[in-house]
């Protein structure tokens, strides 16, 4: 077994030796992305492109990372965090894993989309809507506010992609502003009234075919899509609920550096460059159709400025995912 | 004595339909006289008296390796146990008892209990016609009712979701499903009734049976094992399936917990879902081995069976090659012609190259590295399945087959918690993501490994042993090389297994690795299905040689 083993141990080196190089070749900085693929690329690519600095990518969601983080603790490989939306962040802040974001890159940002420990900061921003399919609804018909989805009346005719981070972190911002009580009751009749969808591309390209009425989802797939061919938004519309309403609620997305970090230097500098002239100019020109959160950044003028949205205050840092999960795990839905 | 080893083999292994091509191919040509000397000479060592043999030979070195791999091999299971016990009764019993989890019950249990019998008709049927009746071009009808297989579930799933945009539920998973699965079971029937012996048919006709009642009551018996096997195979399949559920919205214990996962990483609720999974996996693998009984199935007589005749289908051909037509139509036409439509659709700009050959390299990267591994892991316990069987080797043998059972999200899942827990070097490492796929795989490695074994003369290592050579070395230059064969066949199944897994690579896969599972699965997330076709275009170009290989092996063995 001596040799059976060395051999297998032997083998395993060659082939470490040999994918070493193939898969884990100088990496640069690692960043851990929860925020759209096409959208983090082209972050990275103009990173590079004027510091000569190497970004990896590791894709996937808001909540796995951010519970990844917390479990891989001082360990994690990851230098920098993206997300979708601020309750993650929160979740990686209360582990006390964030290193501080540099002050340059505070400064870059407005107060209102940071959060006050300054531990990270926000990237880009997202708008609840309700997306709906224009023959089925008329405007009139249209709720007026988010908790009106519980009602009856709208069994089985809104979608929604609970097991996404972006509808949790729509929960977290109705848990925040009406507390524990009013949301398990929320989730309880939503789990009676609504249909299951898996992201929020299918809920609209669903609405769009009129396999439903309507579904909650973030303003940019819409505008992403009619940017494209408009083949899944052809028949949508959206729907602001604005009013401070809970369905109002506009989403910051963070990055932050994490303590661990082994590049701190190139990492801090990668996130500077994200909330700085040459990030935000991405999310005005490119195809996200994400809002731009800079001091003087400008967002694509195809939205509905962000101003205008009348979102509900919410201190991102006090978002709580976990409880989410715990209340959705209750009402069944996860 | 050919048929015995058949039927002896059939019992210890929980047949994918690969391993129903496992037994004996056909060193003689298929010729029965070359197999029985073959038989012979491997029964021999256990006639020989134990204890001269003993310190000359590796058994117990190998017999510790073997044990060794079977206990790793056993880690998730383990861990699943674990965290049960960390998590503590009361949590587990309100992650348990809920209604979700009977929704998801409900919905796993009515998906296996729907599509495998429709599967196992469809199969039937298929097979006959294809083997038994003088359906015309039935060789064609026979490769096309087997290459559905080279094309990944969520792939089949993705060309139908494109084609009807609304399928969706319980009905929709069974649609997909049998065209998806339905290959696993026609292969092991189909090669069944080709060396069934009609003389047992002529006697039932001879009594006074109808054709019908001769099928009923002759044919359909014999073919116990091989609808047990593949049946077991299927639901497996079903049970483990991720992206294939997803895009038609039906939910199952898989894609719940990989819900969770996203949700909460490795918390206990997705490992207490594992946990119904796992019981479900065992209840079905009792199940097939309660159904499967003990009866014998070989012929028995002197000289070789007669050919068989085929049916004259006469007036009913024309209707029945609809069968086999329509299921190539949808089985192999919707994903040809919504691959083509997309690709289409997208023209020269989805085939971003620089993109797709990093997958490309790195996808075969994983598959080689991992088969290699798999087959290294398989070989202590496929040596001494036959040279030293006995109660510890079945008993160390079944662990591995229900580890191999297992979905790849619960091996994941408990890998990803054991490294960051306990062995944070190995966190995300390309070792990880290998020994992840060689758990997984290993029964693919094992059973081709073990019948290539059975043919490699014991005498030839004894012979090399007398000579000088260490028991070591004695065995690495006459039963390793035999062997090589074999082993390249399992390497082969393992490489398509990993080519084709997206859940598991997902979850192990070390930083800035995409192979062309993952690719294909992102780009589709965000529905662009048009870059999303080149990927499923290599995956199924990839898959299709071995798909080609393993019906060439199946047609081989029964000797044509």
């Amino acid at each position: 077994m001596k040799i059976a083993l060395s051999t297998l141990a032997g083998a395993a080196l060659a082939l470490g030796l040999i994918a070493g190089p193939a898969i884990a070749e100088d990496q640069g900085i690692i960043v851990y992305n929860a925020q759209h693929e096409s959208l983090a690329k082209e972050w990275a690519k103009g990173f590079t492109k004027e510091t000569g600095i190497k970004v990896t990518l590791r894709n996937g969601g808001d909540s796995d990372f951010s519970n990844q983080i917390v479990a891989e603790g001082a360990a994690s490989p990851a230098d920098v965090f993206l997300t979708e939306n601020s309750p993650a962040m929160a979740l990686v802040e209360a582990a006390g894993l964030f290193a501080p974001v540099d002050a340059e890159t505070l400064a870059q940002v407005p107060q209102e989309y940071q959060p006050s420990t300054g531990k990270w900061v926000g990237v880009a921003a997202r708008s609840t809507v309700f997306a709906y399919n224009k023959d089925k609804l008329k405007a009139d018909q249209l709720p007026k506010s988010l908790l009106d989805l519980a009602d009856p009346s709208w069994k089985g005719r809104w979608a929604a992609s609970p097991s996404g981070a972006d509808f949790q972190a729509i929960v977290s911002a109705l848990l925040e502003l009406k507390g524990e009580a009013a949301t398990a009751d929320w989730l309880k009749a939503m789990k009676e009234n609504f249909t299951a969808y898996k992201g929020n591309s299918t809920v609209m390209k669903a609405v769009n075919a009129g396999e439903i009425d309507g579904g909650v989802i973030y303003h940019y797939y819409y505008f992403g899509d009619q940017a494209k061919t408009g083949e899944n938004s052809r028949n949508v519309a959206l729907h602001y609920f604005k009013n401070q309403d809970p369905g109002a609620f506009v989403s910051i997305s963070g990055g932050g550096v994490l303590a661990s970090s082994k590049h701190p230097k190139e990492a801090q500098a990668f996130l500077k460059w994200v909330t700085g002239k040459g990030g935000q100019d991405v999310l005005k020109t490119g195809t996200s159709y994400e809002y731009a959160v800079g001091k003087d950044a400008q967002s694509n003028p195809k939205l509905v400025p962000l101003a205008d949205l009348q979102a509900p205050k919410v201190d991102p840092a006090r978002l709580n995912s976990k409880k989410v999960i715990e209340l959705m795990t209750q009402a069944g839905l996860l | 004595m050919f048929g015995d080893r058949l039927v002896d083999d059939s019992r210890l292994r929980f047949d994918p339909p690969e391993w129903h091509i496992a037994p004996l191919p056909p060193a003689g040509g298929g010729d029965p006289a070359a197999c029985l000397m073959q038989s012979t000479i491997d029964m021999t060592p256990a006639r020989l008296p134990a204890a001269r043999m003993k310190e000359r030979r590796p058994t117990s070195w190998i017999t510790l390796a073997a044990a060794l791999i079977s206990l790793v091999a056993l880690l998730p299971l383990a861990f699943i146990v674990w965290v049960a016990i960390q998590t503590g009764w009361d949590t587990v019993a309100a992650l348990i008892f809920r209604a979700r989890v009977g929704e998801l019950l409900v919905n796993t249990v009515l998906l296996v209990l729907v599509t495998v019998p429709i599967a196992i008709v469809l199969s039937v049927a298929l097979a006959w016609l294809t083997e038994r009746s003088d359906l015309p071009g039935n060789r064609w009808w026979s490769w096309l009712s087997v290459a559905p297989l080279a094309i990944p579930a969520f792939v089949h799933s993705y060309a139908w979701i494109s084609l009807v945009p609304g399928l969706h539920g319980l009905w929709a998973g069974v649609l997909v499903s049998v065209i998806a699965y339905f290959p696993f079971l026609y292969l092991p029937i189909a090669a069944a009734l080709r060396r069934l012996d009609p003389a047992l048919e002529d006697a039932a006709a001879a009594l006074g049976l109808g054709p019908w009642r001769v099928f009923a009551r002759v044919v359909l018996p014999q073919l116990r094992l091989a609808i047990c096997g593949g049946s077991l195979l299927v639901g497996l399949h079903l049970l483990a399936e991720y992206g294939l559920y997803v895009f038609i919205r039906f939910d199952t214990f898989t894609t719940a917990i990989v819900d969770q996962f996203q949700s909460t990483f490795n918390g206990p609720a997705a490992n207490m879902l594992a946990a119904v999974l796992v019981v479900c996996c065992l209840f079905l693998l009792a199940l097939e081995v309660m159904i499967r009984g003990e009866e014998r199935y070989a012929r028995v007589g002197s000289g070789a069976a007669r050919k068989q005749q085929r049916a004259r289908l006469g007036r009913a051909t024309l209707p029945c090659l609809l069968l086999p037509a329509g299921v190539a139509l949808l089985s192999l036409g919707v994903p040809f012609v919504t691959v083509s439509r997309w690709l289409l659709a997208g023209g020269t700009e989805v085939w971003r190259w620089d993109e797709i050959s990093l997958a490309l390299g790195q996808t075969l990267f994983l598959a080689i590295a991992g088969a290699v591994l798999a087959t290294l892991a398989a070989m202590p316990m496929a040596w001494i399945s036959i040279r030293a069987p006995g109660p510890l080797q079945r008993l160390l043998e079944s662990c591995n087959y229900i580890v191999g059972a297992l979905p790849g999200v619960v091996t994941a899942l408990a890998l990803v918690t054991i490294t960051v827990r306990v062995a944070l070097p190995l966190y995300q490492t390309l070792f990880t993501i290998l020994f992840g796929y060689a758990l997984m795989f290993l029964p693919r490695a094992l059973v081709s490994l073990r019948a290539s074994i059975a043919q490699a003369p014991v005498e030839l290592e004894r012979a090399a042993s007398s000579l000088g050579r260490s028991p070591v070395k004695a065995l690495w230059s006459t039963t390793v090389r035999l062997s090589a064969p074999g082993a390249a066949a399992g390497m082969a199944m393992v490489a398509l297994g990993i080519t084709n897994e997206l859940t598991a690579t997902q979850m192990l896969a070390p930083n800035g690795t995409r192979t062309l599972a993952m690719a294909f699965w992102s780009y589709s997330g965000e529905i662009d299905y048009a870059s999303a076709a080149p990927y499923a275009l290599i995956m199924v170009a990839m898959s299709l040689p071995m798909t080609w290989w393993l019906y060439i092996q199946s047609k081989r063995m029964a000797g044509r």
